[in-house]
C-alpha cells in the first residue's frame, strides 16, 4: 500500500485546532455535505479521501470560508477554529484567511513574477514594514516550498513561466508566506508528474512542523504517505475518521474497505 | 498474407470515399471562405478609394499673390491709426483693394479682355474680412503696397483640380471663360499656385458663398471636446457598473432585470438618445444648445452599455482561478479585483472603451437633434468653459456640407471624411498597441 515510509507516523500534538460540529452544507436545496463532526488536529497532516463528488472539496472549503464565493451555497452547524466559531457574524472571512491558507487544485500563481506572487500575501496584510524584512519572508517562504534553489536566480522572472510542479509549489510558498496556522491543500498534486508529486509531497511532510495541514487526496498511496489522520468521505457522510494507518489496515467501516480496496470509487 | 484483398482496400495509399468527400468539403469551406475576405476586401478599396478620390484634392487650395495698395484715404481718414476708429472701414471697402491689386496686376500680364466684375469675382469672398483683419492687426501698414496672399474663387480653384472647364465655365453664370484664361495667365507668372491648406484643418467653417474658405477646425474641436466628456465619463461609470455587476451584485431578479436592459439600451437607435438629450439635458436641465458638454452627455449615454458590455465580458474571461488565489491569501474581494483581475481585464476593457468611442466620435443623428449641426464661426474657448460654448461635431459637418449646392462643398465633404476615418484609424492603432503592452504582462 505505502510505496515510501516518509517519516515516523506518530501524531505529534494531539490539541485540536479545527472542530467541526455537525456540519451540513447545502447548494441549493441539495444537501453536499451532511452531519459531519470532525476534529482537526494540529501539528498534523490529515488526508481527506473518497470518490469524486463525496464532497471533499466542499467540506475543505467550509473551512476558510471560501464557500461564501459561491452564491447558493449555504452552510450549517459550527465550525470553531481555537474555539472561536469561523461562522459568526463577527469574523471577518478575510482575516480567517490569512490563519487558515489554502492551496488549490490546479496550480493558480498571479501572472506577476515570482517575487510578487510571494510577497502578495505579506504585503497586503501589512507584515513587513522593509522591503528587507520581505526579501526575508519571500526567501524563507519559497526555501520551505523547497523552490529557492531553483527561482533564486529569476525572482523577477513570471510565476507563470514556471513548470507545473515548480507552479505549485510557488503556490504553496504564496500560501505559507501570510504564516497561516493552518493550510488547506485540494489535491494538490492532481495536475502533476510523479516527480513533482514526490517534491510536493515531501514538502507537504516538511510543513507539518509549523502548520497543521489538511489534504484532499484521490490517491489512497499519497494519503498513507504524507497523512497522520485520515477522513473518509462518502455521499457526503464522513465514514471514518482516525490514525492513518489504522483507517488503511483496519477499517471499520465496509465502505472504507471497498473503497481502500478499489471496488467503489 | 492470407487475405491481401482486405489489405488493399485499407492501405492508407488510397484515399477512400469518405475522405474524398470530406477533403471537398474542406476545400469548399475554404473557397467559400477566401471569397468572402475578398468580397469585404473589395468593397473596402472600393469605399476607401472613392473618398480618396473625392477627398483628397480638398487638401489644396488656389492661392493668388496680390500687391494691394491700402490708401489712407479709404481706411483711416483721421490719420490716428486708432484701431476703434478703423473698424469703421468695412469688407467692402476692402474688396475693390483687392480687385485693383489684381486687376493691376493683370493688366501688367496683358490680359485686358476682362470685366472689373469678373477680375473681383476671382477673389474668394472670404478674402476682404482676412485683409481687414490683417490690416487692423498692423495698422501701420496704411499707406503701404503690400503683397498679400487671398483665396482664389471656389470655381477658380475647382478649375485648377478639374472640376471646372472652359465649356462648364460658358454655362456657369459663377464663373466665365475670360477668368479661367486669366488664371491661367496668373499661374503661369507664378502669382496663383495651388498647394497643401492647413485651412482646411483649422479654419471655421463658411458660407454657402465661400465653399473655399471652409474648414474643419471648430468641428473638430467640438469632436474632441465631445470625446473627453465621453471618455471622462463613460469610462469610470462603465467599468464600476460592470465591476459591480460582474463582481458584486447577487444574481437575482434584478441584476437580471438590469443586464436585459443594458443590453437593450445598447440596441436603442442612436436618434432617441438625441431625443432623451434634448429633452433631459437642454429642455429639463437648461444646458445651452449646440454645446459640446450636452453632445458628450449624450454620448456618454450612448457608449456606457458598449463599456459595459465589453467590460463584463472580459472580466467573465478572467480565470476564476486568480480570484480565489488572491481570497486564499487572505484579499479582500475589493483587492482581488483591483490587483489581480482588473489588471488582467483592461485590454479587453480598453478595446471596448475605444470602440465605444470610435462609434461616439463617428455618431450624427443625435447630434442633429441638440443642434450641433448649427453654422457656427467661433471657436469654443479652451476647456472647461469651451464646453458649454456652440461647436460643431465631425460627422455633423460632413452631413451639412453634403446639403450644400456648390460642389465644392462635396470635395469638403469627402476631405472631412478623410479626417473622420484618419482619427478612427489612430484610435484603433492606439487600441491595438495598449493592448499588446497590457497583454505582455503574461
Ligand atoms: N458550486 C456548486 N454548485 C452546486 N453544486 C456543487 C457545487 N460544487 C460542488 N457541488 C456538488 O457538491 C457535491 C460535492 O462536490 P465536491 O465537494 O466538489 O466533491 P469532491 O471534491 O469530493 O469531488 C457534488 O455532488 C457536486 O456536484
Ligand atoms: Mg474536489
Amino acid at each position: 500500500m505505502k510505496d515510501i515510509q516518509l517519516e515516523n507516523r506518530a501524531v505529534t500534538d494531539e490539541k485540536t485546532k479545527i472542530a467541526a460540529n455537525n456540519v451540513n452544507v447545502y447548494y441549493g436545496d441539495t444537501r453536499a455535505i451532511k452531519d459531519v463532526n470532525i476534529d482537526i488536529k494540529s501539528r498534523t497532516v490529515t488526508a481527506f479521501i473518497g470518490p469524486s463528488g463525496c464532497g471533499k472539496s466542499t467540506f475543505l472549503r467550509c473551512l476558510n470560508r471560501m464557500n461564501d464565493t459561491i452564491d447558493s451555497c449555504r452552510v450549517e452547524g459550527r465550525i470553531l477554529l481555537d474555539n472561536e466559531d469561523i461562522y459568526d457574524t463577527k469574523v471577518d472571512p478575510v482575516q480567517l484567511r490569512a490563519k487558515v491558507g489554502m492551496v488549490f487544485q490546479k496550480p493558480n500563481p498571479f501572472p506577476k513574477s515570482i517575487y510578487d506572487n510571494v510577497a502578495y500575501g505579506p504585503r497586503i496584510h501589512g507584515l513587513a514594514s522593509k522591503k528587507a524584512d520581505l526579501d526575508g519572508i519571500v526567501e524563507d517562504s519559497l526555501r520551505k516550498a523547497a523552490l529557492w534553489d531553483e527561482v533564486k536566480d529569476r525572482l523577477q522572472a513570471p510565476g507563470t513561466g514556471l513548470s507545473g510542479g515548480q507552479q505549485q509549489r510557488l503556490c504553496i510558498a504564496r500560501a505559507i508566506a501570510t504564516s497561516p496556522e493552518v493550510l488547506l491543500m485540494d489535491e494538490p498534486c492532481s495536475a502533476l508528474d510523479p516527480i513533482a508529486t514526490a517534491q510536493v509531497e515531501e514538502l507537504i511532510d516538511g510543513l507539518r512542523t509549523n502548520f497543521s495541514v489538511v489534504i484532499v487526496t484521490h490517491s489512497m498511496q499519497q494519503a498513507a504517505r504524507v497523512s497522520q489522520q485520515t477522513a473518509f468521505f462518502h455521499l457526503g457522510n464522513l465514514v471514518e475518521l482516525g490514525d492513518t494507518d489504522h483507517v488503511f489496515t483496519n477499517p471499520t467501516d465496509p465502505r472504507t474497505e471497498s473503497y481502500i480496496t478499489g471496488r467503489i470509487g | 498474407m492470407t487475405a491481401p484483398s482486405t489489405a488493399a482496400s485499407t492501405s492508407i495509399m488510397v484515399a477512400d470515399a469518405r475522405t474524398l468527400k470530406r477533403n471537398a468539403a474542406e476545400k469548399r469551406f475554404r473557397a467559400y471562405g477566401l471569397a468572402a475576405i475578398f468580397a469585404g476586401l473589395l468593397a473596402l478599396v472600393l469605399l476607401v478609394g472613392s473618398i480618396l478620390n473625392n477627398g483628397a484634392s480638398a487638401f489644396k487650395q488656389t492661392f493668388i499673390q496680390i500687391d494691394v495698395t491700402l490708401p489712407e484715404s479709404k481706411l483711416d481718414k483721421s490719420g490716428v491709426r486708432d484701431p476703434e476708429v478703423m473698424k469703421k472701414a468695412t469688407t467692402v471697402t476692402y474688396a475693390p483693394l483687392l480687385r485693383d491689386g489684381l486687376m493691376a496686376k493683370l493688366d501688367e500680364l496683358g490680359v485686358t479682355d476682362i470685366e472689373k466684375k469678373e477680375v473681383g469675382n476671382m477673389i474668394s469672398k472670404e478674402a476682404a474680412a482676412q485683409l481687414r483683419n490683417h490690416v487692423l492687426a498692423n495698422p501701420n501698414l496704411i499707406g503701404q503696397t503690400i503683397p498679400f496672399e487671398v483665396l482664389a474663387n471656389g470655381r477658380i480653384d475647382g478649375f485648377f483640380k478639374g472640376r471646372v472647364d472652359f465649356a462648364s465655365a460658358e454655362l456657369d453664370k459663377n464663373v466665365s471663360p475670360a477668368q479661367l484664361n486669366a488664371a491661367l495667365a496668373l499661374e503661369d507668372a507664378g502669382s496663383l499656385e495651388t498647394r497643401f491648406n492647413l485651412g482646411f484643418l483649422t479654419a471655421p467653417d463658411a458660407s454657402d458663398q465661400r465653399p473655399e474658405a471652409a474648414g474643419l477646425g471648430v468641428a473638430i474641436l467640438g469632436s474632441l471636446y465631445m470625446m473627453g466628456v465621453v471618455l471622462l465619463l463613460a469610462l469610470p461609470i462603465g467599468v464600476t457598473a460592470s465591476i459591480y455587476l460582474e463582481e458584486f451584485a447577487p444574481t437575482n431578479r434584478w441584476t437580471d432585470l438590469i443586464e436585459v436592459n443594458i443590453s437593450n439600451l445598447a440596441a436603442v437607435p442612436s436618434i432617441v438618445f438625441g431625443i432623451l438629450g434634448l429633452a433631459i439635458f437642454i429642455n429639463f436641465a437648461g444646458l445651452p444648445q449646440s454645446a459640446p458638454i450636452v453632445g458628450g452627455l449624450v454620448l456618454t449615454l450612448m457608449t456606457l452599455p458598449t463599456i459595459i458590455i465589453a467590460t463584463r465580458a472580459s472580466l467573465k474571461s478572467v480565470p476564476p482561478s486568480i480570484r480565489d488565489a488572491a481570497l486564499g491569501v487572505g484579499a479582500s474581494k475589493m483587492q482581488a479585483v483591483f490587483h489581480h483581475v482588473l489588471p488582467l481585464a483592461a485590454p479587453g476593457i480598453l478595446t471596448g472603451t475605444i470602440i465605444g468611442l470610435a462609434q461616439a466620435l463617428g455618431e450624427t443623428a443625435p447630434l442633429l437633434l441638440i443642434g450641433m449641426v448649427a453654422f457656427v464661426r467661433e471657436y469654443p474657448a479652451g476647456p472647461p468653459e469651451g464646453l458649454f460654448d456652440p461647436a460643431t461635431a465631425l460627422p455633423v459637418q460632413i452631413y451639412n456640407w453634403t446639403q450644400r449646392a456648390d460642389p465644392a462643398f462635396v470635395e469638403r465633404a469627402s476631405g472631412a471624411i478623410i479626417i473622420l476615418l484618419l482619427f478612427l484609424i489612430v484610435m484603433n492603432a492606439i487600441a491595438v498597441m495598449l493592448r499588446r503592452r497590457f497583454e505582455r504582462r503574461w
